[in-house]
Formats: C-alpha cells, structure tokens, sequence
C-alpha cells in the first residue's frame, strides 16, 4: 500500500518534449508508472519514448483518463501548467520545476485550494514546486527520485528537499526498512502540500507504520508539523533538520531555505519536535537507527490497541535522538485509537 | 536580491509614493552638489545592507553643502560591520511629528501577503515582535487585493485624522502595487513619518526581490551591485551554483541543497568547521565541477582567513551523474593542481563509470557520507596553517 499515487495512477506528463521531462518520462516508463500521455503545446501528434503527446492537457484527458500530472515545465510557465492541469480536472498534480516566482506559485495555490474546497474530494492535490517527486517502490514513480534506491516497505518518509532524501532512503533500505511511499514536498516557500498534509496521508495508510520527517531552515512548516503530531499522529516519526549551521539571513540553495528575522533556525525547530515527543536523528546516518526502535515498539502495540480510555497519553519529550528515543519508548503506555481524529481517504488513482 | 535604500527609494517614487528630494552620492563632492541642489538640511545615509547604522555613526545630518562634503568624507572612511562604505544616499531631511513602520511581507503559512503595521517606527520591527507584539498590526491582503476602504481602515484607529490617515492608505495602496508589480518578498517603510504639518512620507526603504521573477525584469541586472559580492559569489551566480561561504576550513562541493546542508552540519558533527555552502545543483557538467573548486580555493585565498585546508565532495547521484562529476573532478585537478587534500564520495547514478575514472587518474572515492565527512576532517588536521 501506498499513499496518493499506486500502479493503477494514470500519469500525464507536460512539458514531455523537452530535455529533463523526456529523460525522465524514460525513467518513469522503465520503472513500471503508467504514462499514459505527454502534453507541449504545439507538438500534439507526437510521440516521446512511446507515449502520445497532445497540445493541452484538456485533450490528453479526453483521450486517455489520465488523472494525474507531473511538470517539468520551465520556470516562466510552470504556473499556467498548474492551472492548466487543475482546470482540465486532473487529480494529482506534482510540479518539479524549480525557480517558479512566488507571485505565481501563490496564485497557483490558491487556484487548486479553490477547486479543492469546492469539490470537497480533496481534488485536486499539488505536490511542489521545486520538488523531487514521489514514489510508491515497487509500484510508481512520479518525478525524478531515483527508483533503485527504494524497496517496498512500511516506513513513509516526507522532505523538503531532493537529494537528501536520496541519502536517507538509501540508508533506510541499506538497513532492510523499505518505504511505503516517499514524497519530496519541495523546497520553495510557497508549497501545495506541506508535512501537515502528508502526515495524515500517512496516518490513514494502512501499510505506513512508521514516518520519517526531514525539514530544513526557514518557515514555521516543521514546527506546525510538531504540533500536529502531538495532537494527531499515533504511528511514530522520527524527524531530521537540516541546516544547524546555516548562518542567519543567507539563503541555502532552496528559495524557502532561509533564517529570517532570527526564525526558522534549525534549533528551533528540533526542539519543537522534541517538546512532541519526536526523536530528532542529528545526522541523517542515526534516523534508521531510530526508524528500527519505533517500529520493534509500535508491532506489539498496534495489536494491543482495541478501546480503552478517551485520552491519550502526551509524548514525553525525548531529550538526546538515541538515548531519548529509548526512554520514550520505555515510558509511553500503550496508547489507543481515539474517535474523530482526520482521515483522509481521497486518493488520485 | 536585497536593493540599496536609494533603490528602493527609487522603486517607490516610480509607483508614486512620496519621498523627500535625494540622490546617492559615491564621493564627498557628489555629496556636495547634491546638498547645494537639494538647498536646505540633508540627511547623509551609508548604503550598507545591514542594521543599526546609526548607531556605527553611518547616519549624519549636514546644513550647508560644505558640511555635506566633510560628513560624507567621514561616512564614507567607514567600515559598518565589515561592510566598507561605498556608496551614500543623500536626502533632503525631514522634521519629525510621528514615526510608524509600515510593510508588507510573504506570510508562507497562509500563503498570502501580510501588512504589518506598528505605531514603533524607526525600530526595528524583530525588536517590538519580541518586546511589545501587541503593538503590531497585522493583515492579510486578500487573493482579489487590497481596497481602498480596508487600507483606510487599517490606519483610522491609529491616526484618527481623516486627512493623514486618507494619504497613509494611499501610501499602503501604493505599496502594495511596488510589492505586487515588483515581485517583492519584502516591502518595508520604516519610518513612515508624519511632519509637523500633517504630511506622510516614506523616510526610508528595505525591498527584497524575489530571484525567481528576474525574468519579467530586466532592470534589476543593473541594481546588481558589483561591489557588495565577493568574487566567488559572483562567480557561483554567473555559472548557476548556489554558494555561500562561511567562516571554517573545510570546503564542501555538494549536489542539492539539502544534501549541502546535512553535509555541513555533519562536518560540524564530527568537530570540523564547514569553509562554505556550495550545491552544484541537479544536471552538473564537468565545467561546473570546475567552476567549484576555483571557488572554493579561490573565495578562501582573497579573504586572507585561515583558508580551506581540505574539500570534501559529497555526490549522491541521481540526475546528477556521478562520471560527470568524476570527469570534472579530473579534469580540474590536470588544469590546475590543488594543494591541499581532496576527499570524494560519491554513490549513485553511474557510481561504476566514475570510480574507472577517478582510479585511471588516481584518486579514490568512498561510498559513505559519515566516512568521507570523517576523512576529510582528519587530513585537513594534518595539514599545516
């Protein structure tokens, strides 16, 4: 199992004609996601790699069902894909291009956001800008995460960044912990889906039962995320910052990735995850270490957990990441399965 | 991209908000002449990028044209927090009734453009979110905008006279349009100032812009201010690599920004000090492995600190390809020699093709990024200061 995207996702791609999205509809097609169409305006008719090309994303959908959308669009025009793919009913859409104003990834948001509350499906979805995608091992890759290195597995894993995330699923399946699904949210300031929002996607996924979180400097998204997962989340996280000696003001690769006005540090985060109950790995290599732990300790107690009391016990905060996770584990009662927390069951299939 | 407050100032008087008379000045005698054309008392400004400039003595007020000369001689002897002064803003000086702070900010939570609003001007807006946050006011401008009334409204309990608070709101509409139209992530007035007389003016600038749109602005090249950029960053900016160098010894070429991060952090883990940030970003040809290492050696000579006394390269290859950066690795060592240790780990998309390559020329790489951190750290001990 997986969340948002599975081997029955229908894949459009747009801007398929060009050097990156024709690389990587390849990469996707070799790795087994259905791509059942590529949109360039102006170049309808065509084929990339065996999969038909049509000038809107309107047309595409008419011929083929597709009902999710990756861009590889170039940065000036990577806005109007968004709308374009929302307007034509797509619903997942993932946008990797990097370097989107934020005037227009704003505008963008809202467009989707609008729709979304409309419909009242949560349809559609926008994963990015400037993000590496997503991939359920085994069955879809939407994006350019590199799919060798993921095994099918229990543990979901969320990032704000590309490459990094590379790093620690590596790890992960080096360690025999393969993943549910991986997303990368992107590194921009403005982003569709944010870790509020994967983190109840894993919450409601069945075969997710353990998360990894690594967030980055800049923006308050990882400390909501910690709020959220104390009132929220059951299944453990494990979370990673990066950027503890990114120095104040200077802007670390990412547009997001910036300490503004004396917040978004690193500690301030790590310590908002740590006042969760969330172990904090300090450097990417302990995080499987951590993932183990959690899982050894959430098995016996996922069958235990049947009803009991309405309230839940908080999450004692875990002071160092190795010696803080095995307090916490040593301490949490068994915890149980509260009525009404959000679920979320909308799925671009 | 950071504008000069003469920028800025530009910027406004462009969208129409009311500034005093001013011009930037790079030599006493430019400061004259314009002091003698501005013909009353002006307010002599270091175009520096940093706060608390008058407190470094950088602010100054000169009555006659010859005063400006000797003040901005003075100012412009300066070095304000490492920055030296090189450029000024002189500005006909105003008198003073009322300072507020006015701006408007991305909100990235809610995605939308926040007001901020606060009767404490001339402060720092950091220093009264910390010390009084009720006395700011704060509002989001709705995806169709912001309307006249709601601007006016924004001001009516904090000024009370219909007069100011008609010409404050349209100072607010005005700058909504700079941030909007210019692409801001940040538009800042502090002091918006209210004379004696009941007039408001803007007394100072801070704009942000955002990079990203520099597409839909081709004035913003010249706004590019040579000087404020260490040759290295420049040089980073020219060949698509995101570089910021920082204060350790222990140079680090990384692809993703992420990766970059976790990389330093690490160095730091295991006791080094990281010499800078540099991502050699997702496609990376041989040229701009190059490009890093004279970077990286290069930004470490000019500013005559300890220097870099090893470089790490930390490679995970996805679209990145490691034989690429093998190649580039290769070929930048035959151009130029380095003389200090070079450590590489690399893992990942034709990790097989870039060991061939790297061993033909005699190098080795190691797969893991704690082990490379590690090694790298220890040779750098070994060499001498």
């Amino acid at each position: 199992m997986s969340i948002l995207i599975d081997k029955h996702t229908r894949l459009l791609v747009q801007g398929i004609t060009g050097r990156d999205g024709a690389f990587h509809t390849q990469q996707m097609v070799s790795y087994g996601t259905r791509v059942v169409a590529g949109v360039t305006p102006g170049r309808g008719g065509e084929k990339v790699h065996g999969v038909p090309v049509f000038d809107s994303v309107a047309d595409a959908v008419a011929a083929t069902k597709a009902n999710a959308s990756v861009i590889y669009v170039p940065a000036p025009a990577a806005a109007d894909a968004i709308f374009e793919a929302a307007d034509a009913g797509i619903a997942l859409i993932t946008c990797i291009t990097e370097g989107i104003p934020v005037r227009d990834a704003m505008a963008a948001y809202h467009h989707v956001a609008g729709l979304r509350s409309a419909n009242g499906n949560g349809r559609p979805r926008l994963i990015g800008p400037n993000c590496p995608g997503l991939i359920s091992p085994g069955q879809s890759k939407v994006g350019i995460l590199p799919g060798q290195i993921c095994t099918p597995g229990p543990v979901g894993v969320v990032s704000r960044s590309g490459t990094l995330t590379y790093e620690v699923v590596h790890q992960l399946t080096g360690a025999g912990l393969g993943q549910s699904t991986c997303i990368g949210i992107g590194g921009d300031p403005i982003i569709g889906t944010n870790f509020i929002d994967a983190l109840e996607l894993f919450e409601a996924d069945p075969r997710t039962e353990a998360i990894v979180l690594m967030g980055e400097i800049g923006g308050s998204d990882e400390e909501d995320a910690a709020m959220f997962i104390r009132r929220r989340v059951r299944k453990p996280v494990v979370a990673f910052i990066a950027g503890q000696t990114a120095p104040p003001g200077k802007r670390m690769g990412h547009a997001g990735a910036i300490i503004s006005g004396g917040s978004g540090t690193a500690a301030e985060k790590m310590a908002a995850f740590e006042a969760a109950g969330v172990p904090v790995a300090r450097i990417p290599s302990e995080i499987p270490g951590l993932i183990a732990e959690s899982l050894t300790r959430r098995r016996p107690r996922a069958r235990a957990t049947a009803r009991g009391s309405a309230s839940r016990p908080t999450r004692p905060p875990a002071r160092r990441a190795k010696a803080g996770a095995r307090k916490v584990a040593a301490r949490r009662k068994p915890s149980v399965r509260r009525g009404g927390r959000a679920r979320v069951s909308s799925r671009a299939r | 991209m950071n504008l000069h407050e003469y920028q800025g100032r530009e910027l406004f008087a462009r969208f129409g908000i009311p500034v005093l008379p001013g011009q930037m000045a790079e030599s006493p005698a430019e400061a004259r002449e314009i002091a003698r054309r501005i013909g009353a008392t002006v307010v002599i400004k270091a175009q520096v990028q940093v706060g608390g400039r008058g407190k470094a003595g950088g602010v100054k007020l000169a009555h006659t044209p010859d005063e400006a000369f000797e003040r901005a001689s003075e100012i412009l002897a300066l070095t304000i927090k490492g920055l030296p002064v090189r450029k000024l803003l002189v500005a006909q000086a105003a008198d003073i009734a009322r300072e507020l702070y006015l701006a408007i900010v991305l909100d990235r939570s809610r995605k939308l453009p926040l007001i901020m609003l606060s009767a404490e001007g001339g402060v720092e807006i950091e220093q009264v979110a910390k010390e009084a946050p009720e006395k700011i006011v704060r509002r989001h401008i709705p995806l169709e905008g912001l309307r006249a009334y709601q601007a006016r409204a924004l001001f009516q309990p904090l000024l009370g006279d219909g007069k100011q608070v008609a010409q404050a709101a349209d100072i607010l509409l005005k700058l909504w349009a700079v941030y909007r139209d210019g692409d801001c992530s940040l538009a800042e007035i502090n002091p918006l100032v209210i004379t004696p007389e009941g007039r408001v003016l803007a007394l100072d600038s801070k704009v942000i812009v955002d990079d990203n749109a520099d597409f839909r602005h081709r004035e913003w090249e010249t706004w590019r201010d040579p000087e404020e950029e260490s040759p290295g960053a420049r040089k980073a900016r020219e060949r698509g690599l995101s570089y910021v160098k920082l204060e350790g010894d222990i140079g680090c070429v990384v692809n993703g920004a992420g990766l970059a991060m976790a990389t330093m952090d690490l160095i730091k883990h295991y006791g080094g000090e990281p010499a800078n940030f540099l991502d050699i970003g997702g496609s990376s040809n041989p040229e701009k492995v190059t490009a890093a290492l004279e970077i990286i050696t290069g930004d470490a000579r000019e500013s005559g600190g300890p220097g870099v006394r090893a470089i790490l390269f930390n490679i995970f290859g996805g679209i990145t390809r490691c034989d690429d950066v093998a190649r580039g690795i290769v070929q930048s060592l035959e151009k130029s020699p380095l003389a200090i240790p070079l450590v590489i780990r690399l893992t990942g998309t034709n990790e097989a093709a870039a060991r061939k390559i790297l061993a033909d020329a005699g190098l080795s790489a190691t797969t893991s990024m704690d082990e490379g951190v590690r090694t790298v750290i220890a040779k750098a001990q070994e060499v001498p200061v």
